[in-house]
């Protein structure tokens, strides 16, 4: 029971208090002016181009980070325990110096050839950059505890790998997949200082959600600011709903 | 030899690869052909696993090491020892030291509580728990100067106390705390319902405490979920820059993280000494891992013995 | 339920409450101590300038806190409760703040720089050998010619960049509606708004785009600095002046004017000099490297910063804003 009541006080002195006072300024002017803040031209434009990368980037976090995980736990290959110890660095490294980095290495000058700041491609790479983690470390230790029993088990019974993977690997999987682009999904909304430099910020074309609200802070217009904060919250809770329903019924099934 | 035993070796060790072996040679004959595919499918999975890691994160950490070694060793230990980049050093240390534990306590209490708990409203908590990475850092900044800021909710109430929260080290605490909140619960969970409840039961049947339940059985089970958990949580909470820059006040050898000095660095384009604080954070999230890998080896050695 | 971990949990509770009555009382102290929050720019001026102080009569034993960042954002820290003795920001509405506030004397404007520490023009920065052939505003408009400057809701910088070239636009006889048709051509040129000058710099130095709009101080500095670039002072260009301000009262607030007077006397003013600023007052040794435009005019003249922000800045109906609009509607599709 105390266990339980402290859990609620840490929660509420770090999460609701903060999101309470947010939602309250949200709507300090009322619905109207929530509603003129939110249809801007130019913050809608920032939203859609946030939500749309968001989405992107969780696919082919879900796709990638299964299979990095997979080669992490299951693969053997000189320099794997190096490989393994990097995957963390996007989240340790300030996201400025990720932004400066890309730069360097995806900007005008770039040895690799490839050049794309300024460009909505930035905003995709720096978002896959700073969420590259969630996915591999959530699927990682399930892999782990994974029995390979039950995948020896079908393929003796005759089970092709592909059915393996999608009838035994995968649904178990499936609850660390969907957790990592969940949470992929929500650092990706509001992810802030590694868009900065490599995406220009141009209104319109490559300004992101979280530039936005910076900007309206910055600008005094604290309403506007909590307004798209707000909207961009209620996005990721609803993709979060929907991912947490999905499982839930999945499980089920599988049950 | 149990999966979670194997587990604890494989992360930097051979063990995956002796299962991988250990399968192969325990297929019948006929199945030398599909060894071959399965053998293929490997390759190919790490080749594209390595591709894109190469691409996405080697190069860029390559590029970190490179600029800041560029000019030789001895620039970088001048901007390391510094008394500004030492001070930085210290505070990001202590901010990690008291913010890491908090939350993963509460994690892994919380991981229990969805996972294992029955109570109306338990979707809704869950969604909670995440929408700290919802909301852009600075945001998390500006909400908490709204809560605990001078003309915040309860700034009449602390500045009573005498309690001063927002700019000073507190303040600095629950931001690195807030953005790194979700993780220890996230990592936790999934491994958690991989787990199941049967030990757990047969453990409570056999007259074990629930205290006694969650360290013998449930903490061992879920060890990798938490050890991912607190080396995630420890990253994020060294490398956090938006939310602690607005709570901070940015005073120098006094409210000033790594990150805050990398920036103050750049803003000034004294490059060498932004890159040489940001290979010590990477280094720090190094030591991390290696830290929890090994204590969580010492752990698995004690209670076998 | 797990008593311990109450415990555990409860103790670390503890530790941080009892940081948080350390952090409030370090502030305390012997010897006079002055804590400066200031714009980031002139940092590294400060660096210099506080030892020099120290070296004073008045200076000796005055030891320092020293805050940088963004101008806007500093001033709201300020008027959130960080603690200043001195402020010294990029634009005067950011000392208004903490007037308004009651943090800063109503009348902290009212001396003989009127309140302002440092003065500087906005520049145009373009690549060594000014490849483009960039000589004035007109030069930006032109087609192919790539200009950055920071976005004018993040940065301070950015609006005395829009009001260098609206103003000059007035200044070579246009109306104000040409002007405003300028500023539009200009935004349509512009392929990069950093949150900060610093920023753009980065971007800059990185290799994009051909002009950057920029403070003279901050052009002076990276060429110090070995970058390779020129500066180009544009006929009709804006006089930047950058506010200064003593908070509080007591004894710290006394050292904080003293330090402020040592800043705004010729020895002070000499080292902004040196660095690339131009004096305030008269008389200041090395002052002379800096040629005064012909076309040269002050916010003032343009209504001054509060007529400005609500003309040019407000969210909703300014121009600026209005003009980020049309450009975004019609390069969006």
């Amino acid at each position: 029971m105390l266990g339980k009541g402290l859990l609620g006080i840490y929660l509420t002195v770090l999460v609701l208090l903060p999101i309470a006072a947010l939602l309250a300024k949200s709507s300090t002017g009322g619905l109207n002016a929530f509603w003129r803040e939110i249809s801007n031209p130019e913050a809608v434009a920032a939203i859609k181009l946030t939500l749309i990368a968001s989405v992107i980037v969780v696919v082919i976090n879900a796709v990638f980070g299964t299979i990095i995980a997979w080669v992490l736990v299951r693969d053997e290959f000189p320099g794997k325990s190096v490989v393994n110890a990097l995957i963390d660095l996007p989240f340790a490294l300030p996201t400025i110096v990720a932004g400066v980095v890309l730069l360097a290495l995806y900007g005008k000058d770039s040895p690799l050839g490839i050049d794309v700041a300024f460009t909505r491609a930035a905003v995709g790479l720096a978002l896959l950059f700073v969420t590259l983690p969630f996915v591999v470390r959530s699927v990682q230790p399930v892999l782990l505890e994974l029995d390979l029993a039950m995948e020896e088990a079908a393929a003796s019974l005759g089970a092709s790998p592909a059915t393996v993977l999608r009838r035994i690997v995968l649904p178990t999987l499936a609850p660390a997949i969907i957790s990592g682009v969940a949470l992929s999904f929500a650092r990706a909304v509001g992810e802030f200082g590694s868009l900065v430099l490599i995406t220009g910020n141009l209104p319109f074309k490559t300004e992101a959600g979280s530039v936005y609200i910076f900007g309206q802070i910055q600008n005094e217009n604290l309403a506007a600011a909590a307004a798209v904060s707000v909207v961009l919250l209620f996005a990721a809770l609803l993709v979060l709903a929907l991912l947490t329903f999905f499982l839930r019924r999945r499980s089920r099934h599988v049950l | 030899m149990s999966s979670s035993d194997a587990g604890a070796l494989s992360i930097p060790g051979p063990a995956g690869a002796a299962r991988v072996s250990d399968r192969g040679s325990a297929g019948a004959p006929p199945a030398a052909a599909g060894a071959r595919a399965s053998r293929r499918r490997q390759l190919g999975a790490r080749v594209i696993a390595l591709g894109y890691l190469a691409l996405l994160l080697l190069a860029p950490v390559a590029m970190i090491f490179y600029r800041t070694f560029e000019h030789g060793i001895s620039p970088v230990i001048n901007a390391a020892t510094t008394p500004s980049a030492t001070h930085a050093f210290w505070l990001s240390l202590e901010i990690v030291a008291i913010a890491v534990p908090l939350n993963t306590a509460f994690g892994i209490g919380m991981a229990l509580l969805l996972e294992r708990g029955r109570f109306w409203g338990k979707s809704i908590l869950g969604v909670m728990i995440d929408l700290p990475f919802a909301i852009s850092p600075v945001v998390v900044g500006l909400s908490l100067v709204l809560v605990y800021g001078k003309t915040g909710w309860l700034g009449d109430w602390l500045a009573e106390q005498g309690i001063s929260v927002i700019f000073s080290v507190p303040g600095m605490v629950i931001a690195t705390a807030v953005v790194s909140l979700p993780f220890v619960v996230r990592e936790t969970m999934p491994v958690l319902r991989e787990l199941g409840v049967d030990a757990e039961q047969a453990a409570e049947t056999l007259g074990a405490s629930p205290w006694q339940t969650f360290w013998r059985i449930t903490l061992p089970g879920i060890r990798w979920g938490v050890v991912y958990g607190v080396v995630l949580t420890t990253a994020r909470a060294l490398g956090e820059f938006g939310a602690v820059s607005i709570v901070s006040g940015r005073i120098e050898e006094q409210t000033q993280t790594l990150p805050l000095f990398v920036q103050d660095r750049f803003e000034n384009f004294d490059s060498t000494g932004a890159y040489t604080a940001a290979v010590v954070l990477a280094l720090l999230a190094l030591a991390t891992l290696l830290a929890m890998n090994l204590l969580t080896r010492l752990t698995r050695r004690k209670t076998e013995a | 339920m797990p008593k311990r971990t109450a415990a555990i949990a409860l103790s670390l509770l503890a530790a941080t409450l009892g940081l948080a009555a350390c952090g409030s009382s370090s502030g305390g102290g012997g010897g006079k101590h002055i804590a400066l929050v200031a714009y980031s720019t002139p940092q590294s001026v400060f660096e210099k300038l506080i030892p020099a102080f120290e070296a004073t009569s008045e200076g000796k034993g005055v030891s320092f806190s020293q805050s940088f960042g963004p101008s806007g954002e500093q001033s709201r820290s300020v008027a959130n409760g960080l603690h200043a003795d001195v402020v010294n920001f990029s634009l005067e509405p950011d000392v208004e703040r903490l007037a308004k506030a009651g943090l800063v004397s109503p009348t902290w404007n009212q001396n003989a720089t009127h309140g302002f520490l440092t003065n500087s023009v906005a520049v145009i920065i373009v690549r060594k050998g000014n490849p483009k052939r960039i000589t004035g505003w007109s030069d930006l408009v032109k087609p192919g010619v790539q200009v950055l400057t920071p976005n004018p809701f993040t940065s301070g910088g950015a609006r005395w960049n829009v009001m260098a070239a609206y103003g000059a636009q007035l200044k070579e006889g246009k109306s104000p509606a040409q002007a405003q048709a300028y500023l539009t051509a200009l935004f349509h040129n512009v392929v990069s708004q950093d949150s900060s000058a610093r920023n753009s710099l980065q971007t800059f130095l990185a290799g994009r785009g051909d002009a950057l709009i920029d403070y003279e101080d901050e052009a002076i500095s990276d060429q110090k600095k070995g970058a390779a670039i020129e500066y180009v002072i544009p006929k009709d260009t804006i006089l930047i002046q950058n506010p200064v301000a003593v908070l509080g009262k007591g004894s710290s607030a006394e050292a904080a004017k003293s330090f402020v007077d040592y800043m705004l006397s010729p020895a002070g003013q000499a080292i902004w000099a040196a660095k690339g600023y131009r004096p305030v007052i008269s008389g200041v040794p090395g002052a002379s490297k800096f040629p005064t435009p012909p076309g040269l005019f002050t916010i003032d003249s343009l209504g001054g910063w509060k007529a400005v922000t609500k003309q040019f800045f407000e969210p909703e109906t300014g121009i600026v804003t209005k003009i980020e609009q049309s450009l975004g509607v019609s390069t969006a599709k």
